[in-house]
């Protein structure tokens, strides 16, 4: 097992290194720069201002020094500084990742502990009427996108009905308290869930359907167990496994989810920090951002191989 | 309906006077719509009676298992129906029973082992979990005194070191000890039935007499009563007081043990018994029940086995015979028992003798220490640190015009000497000389080139056939590949290899879905003597076949093998077919050929002792040779093949093993005569006294 994590980290060595030579082309291959987005609203500046600003920021230095330079920089536990205001990108990432982590966090338990059980339902129910409106909820719920679903929930919940506040993550004014930031936190996550809520759903009714058909069901039934001991302890049991998967499969495309929820929503984690960072052309940040989102991707691939091995006695890693 | 419950009336009253513990009568179970029904069990009526053990005998699809999952309640509803019966099980009626009320009963009065050992438990629960569960359930027992109970249970299953096994994983057991396990599983609660759904057909012949034994020795320890489903006529003969034969839904025949066999009154009966190839006595052809299964697609009106039947009249297809009294607890469905009796199997056999192949001298296939090793990995840099001994020096030759048969238990290498042979595998040492030429290794062109004259045939018929290629396509694929012929000469080669096997021309442009095994079978045969081979690979192409069907094929492949001048290598573990039709055989264990010689000597004169014990385990289709027959029980099961045993790999189980055999690798040794040829054995104390 620790020899099979220690080959998982070895081979994320070069992935990590890749990720950063094609983050470093991408940022560079932007329209426009840092300087220029600087002074486009502003009076149109002088040539020799612009290459000023430029040699400050490094930007008149070849492309591959430009990358070695900042290469350098993370080697040393460095992301760099902001273009924009000069701080430290990894301030300001921590700073803003734990908002991240909780919309995410939540989202995704509540799409994973939701969609399961009504899949498990959905299964145990097949072709009667349950089954089918499930089935069709989620049909429903994979074809919205997330910023459409996040658009519609803001306009019903917090635009007709008034339940629940529309942006931020505590009403402005007020000290912070945990119960208004949970206020804050339902829709978002909620625009975020659904989409996976369904997802997941589709995937455990299928795993449920398969588990329903093995033999060591029938077992557990010829013994004379409950339905619901049959169902939770010997079903659901091996239902998880298979969803372990597709879990893992559902953060990456979270972090791009969130980016576009966090706007509408006007959170204030990484990923409205990332759409600022591009609108300025802030190339560290934006740098920063997907170096630290394809790391924390590739621990959570790594955390559900783990679960893997937890969940299903016959997985050894070595 | 009214004859049923004459009938079971009937039956009670001749029974032996042992009070019945379960009733069945007139049991009906269709499933699917109505209108387009399958009727899966037709006015089923048996007696069990406490401390009986009846066996339940039929091929697949005859229902016999959907009887028993119906008294359990294990039959999903819908699509399954019960349409009619009763099942009184100490007077209360089963099927009448809501469902809360029968789960007191299932487990409890009321137990079930299963088929296939290792997908019957829950792979990621603990064996101790699964073990007291239902004496929790049941008995409301704490989990210390459950744990108890479990524990006395695995002891009496013979599952050693128990507190310490209660805490593994399914997948930790080999499938004999599972089975075991499963037992003990069934028997915790002290049931007074115990149902065994076919439970040593996914098990080896020596690790089934373990089985077979254990079940019989815990029946006279807690006094239940036995319902034992089985495809295998032979099996049961060995244990059980009464044998009930089903076909198509229905119980065709039912008779105390004896009389079943010395005895036999209906056609089907006869008919599987005939199917089966003894193994002492010569043999002549064997005599397969025409056609295949039915599917019970039809209301059950008629006599089912009538379009299989040679004694099939116009009644037969008009009218259902009811089970008849033949005397003496015997019954019977069938409208001309009288007449059948009087048709001696002899006359019916003696007709046709089995064609006798002229093997010649010259060697056509000489496998030479040949070696599989498949390598395990581990570690960061994943090296190398041991490996899988499937093939582990195995030398044989395979004469012109001859069959050799490989035999042995799961995991012994058969398959993969096999695989290895045609090249599907890369064989890790060794030479395998095909007409004078070394192809150990061999790859593209040449490979391609040698497999003209060689071809396989595989085990799974079902799994082995392209599902979204039709019969013709896959016949004529290999002549394609080979680039033989035209396209309208492949086109006519293909119609020739149909008639050969015994396929009508029609099925050419159907897939494989749309036959029955027996016939996928004659595709997959079809398929590898398309390119006229000189020599086949044949693993285990019978065993996933039902018992009538597996006697067409082996006829076929005998048919061939004369007509075409081939040679066979059959790879096989049913060790009577493999008396039956093979001229030469090699026994093997764990990746090594431990005797070889010709059939007779092998099976008259077994020298080695694992080779006895083999031949040991076979059950055969004799009531009284169940006591005569000394049977020489196999202790553990085979070792893991990545850490074989020292010296002779048998030494651990061995009876006759001595300090010498922990030591040195036995070389075999030419024991044979004259008469019997070449026969070696590789084993220090064979031909001792």
């Amino acid at each position: 097992m620790l020899s099979y994590l220690l080959r998982k980290l070895l081979f994320s060595i070069p992935v990590l290194f890749g990720v950063t030579v094609i983050v470093f082309a991408i940022a560079h291959a932007m329209p426009g720069d840092a300087v220029l987005a600087m002074i486009t609203a502003e009076a149109p500046s002088s040539e020799e201002l612009i290459a000023m600003r430029r040699g400050e920021l490094g930007l008149d230095q070849p492309v591959y020094i430009q990358y070695l330079n900042w290469i350098g920089q993370i080697l040393h536990g460095n992301l760099g500084r902001s273009f924009v205001n000069g701080r430290s990108v990894g301030d300001i990432i921590a700073e803003r990742l734990p908002m991240t982590l909780e919309l995410m966090g939540v989202a995704l338990l509540a799409a994973f502990i939701i969609g399961t059980t009504l899949g498990v339902i959905s299964a145990l129910r097949q072709y009667k009427f349950t089954d089918y409106s499930l089935t069709l909820s989620g049909f429903v719920g994979v074809s919205i996108p997330d910023f459409f679903m996040g658009l519609l929930l803001v306009y019903v919940f917090a635009l007709e009905l008034r339940w629940l506040p529309s942006s931020g993550i505590s009403t402005a004014g007020d000290s912070f308290s945990l119960l208004d930031n949970l206020k804050h936190l339902i829709l978002p996550a909620a625009a975020l869930a659904l989409f996976r809520a369904a997802i997941f759903m589709r995937y455990a009714r299928a795993g449920m359907l398969e588990v329903l058909n093995q033999s060591y069901m029938r077992t557990a039934k010829a013994k004379g167990l409950r339905p619901s001991t049959i169902t939770l302890r010997h079903g659901l049991r091996n239902v998880l496994i298979p969803l372990v998967t597709v879990f893992g499969l559902a953060l990456p495309t979270l972090f791009g989810g969130s980016v576009v929820i966090e706007t509408i929503f006007q959170w204030p984690g990484i990923g409205l920090m990332f759409i600022d960072s591009v609108v300025n052309r802030d190339s560290p940040v934006i740098m920063g951002y997907v170096l630290i989102t394809a790391i924390i991707v590739m621990l959570a691939n790594l955390a559900t191989d783990l679960a893997y091995s937890v969940l299903d006695p016959r997985v050894s890693y070595d | 309906m009214m004859g049923a419950d004459a009938l079971a009336v009937e039956r009670t009253a001749e029974g032996t006077g042992q009070q019945s513990v379960l009733s069945v009568q007139g049991l009906s179970v269709e499933f699917g719509p109505q209108g387009s029904a399958v009727y899966a069990v037709n006015d089923v009526s048996f007696e069990l009676a406490e401390g009986e053990s009846l066996a339940i005998v039929g091929e697949s699809g005859s229902g016999k298992s959907v009887t028993v999952q119906t008294l359990m309640g294990l039959i999903r509803k819908p699509p399954g129906r019960v349409t009619s019966g009763r099942a009184l099980f100490r007077g209360r009626d089963l099927l009448a029973m809501p469902d809360s009320e029968l789960r007191q009963i299932r487990g409890r009065d009321i137990a079930m082992i299963f088929q296939d050992p290792i997908s019957s438990l829950n792979p990621v629960l603990t064996i101790g979990l699964q073990l007291t569960e239902a004496l929790r359930e049941h008995q409301g027992l704490s989990e210390a005194e459950a744990e108890r109970q479990a524990l006395d249970m695995l002891d009496l299953v013979g599952i050693a070191n128990g507190p310490q096994r209660m805490r593994a994983f399914p997948h930790q057991f080999s499938g004999g000890q599972l089975q075991r396990i499963g037992i003990a599983m069934a028997l915790v609660c002290k049931p007074s039935i115990l149902i065994a759904d076919e439970p040593t057909t996914a098990l080896d012949v020596t690790i089934q007499a373990q089985i077979v034994e254990l079940v019989g020795r815990l029946q006279k320890q807690l006094g239940m009563a036995i319902i034992w489903i089985s495809h295998d006529l032979s099996l049961v003969a060995g244990f059980v007081d009464r044998v009930a034969v089903m076909y198509a839904g229905s119980i065709v025949e039912s008779a105390p043990v004896d009389a079943l066999f010395s005895a036999t009154t209906h056609p089907y009966t006869i008919g599987l018994l005939n199917s089966i190839p003894s193994l002492t006595a010569d043999n002549t052809r064997l005599v397969p029940i025409k056609g295949a299964p039915p599917n019970v697609t039809l209301p059950p009106t008629f006599c089912a086995f009538a379009p299989r039947c040679h004694f099939a009249e116009a009644r037969c297809r008009e009218a259902k015979p009811l089970l008849e009294a033949v005397g003496g607890g015997h019954t019977t469905a069938c409208w001309r028992w009288r007449e059948v009796d009087h048709l001696s199997r002899s006359t019916t056999t003696a007709q046709s003798v089995k064609p006798v192949g002229a093997a010649g001298q010259e060697a056509l296939l000489t496998v030479t220490d040949l070696k599989v090793h498949f390598p395990i990995r581990r570690g960061v840099l994943r090296r190398q640190v041991g490996a899988v001994h499937a093939v582990d020096g195995v030398s044989f030759e395979v004469l012109r015009g001859e069959t050799l048969a490989l035999v042995g238990e799961s995991g012994c290498g058969k398959s993969t000497t096999g695989r290895a042979v045609l090249g599907l595998e890369q064989p890790s040492a060794g030479r395998i000389v095909f007409e004078g030429k070394d192809y150990a290794g061999a790859t593209g062109e040449e490979l391609k080139l040698r497999r003209r004259d060689m071809q396989m045939v595989f085990q799974n018929p079902f799994g082995s056939l392209n599902p979204r290629m039709t019969v013709g396509r896959i016949i004529g694929e290999g002549l394609r590949a080979q680039k033989i012929g035209t396209r309208a000469t492949r086109d006519i080669r293909v119609s020739e290899l149909l008639a050969l096997v015994g396929l009508r021309e029609a099925l050419r442009n159907r897939y494989p879905f749309e036959l029955s095994g027996g016939q996928r079978q004659r595709v997959g045969i079809a398929r590898a003597i398309a390119t006229n081979p000189k020599f086949i690979i044949a693993d285990e192409p019978i065993s996933a076949l039902d018992v009538s069907i597996q006697a067409q094929i082996v006829n076929l492949l005998d048919d061939l093998k004369t007509r075409l001048g081939l040679t066979y290598l059959f790879v096989g573990h049913d060790l009577s077919m493999i008396r039956y039709l093979s001229d030469r055989v090699a026994v093997m264990y764990l990746g090594r050929i431990v005797e070889i010689g010709a059939t007779a000597a092998v099976f008259g004169t077994p020298l080695h002792p694992y080779t006895r014990a083999l031949l040991s385990a076979i059950p055969v289709p004799d009531p009284k040779a169940g006591g005569t027959r000394r049977r020489i029980v196999l202790g553990g099961g085979v070792p893991d093949p990545s850490k074989p045993p020292s010296g002779c790999h048998f030494h651990p189980r061995c009876p006759k093993a001595t300090d010498i055999c922990g030591k040195v690798d036995p070389q075999p040794r030419d024991l044979g005569s004259i008469a019997s040829g070449r026969h070696l054995v590789a084993c220090h104390h064979a031909g001792e006294a």
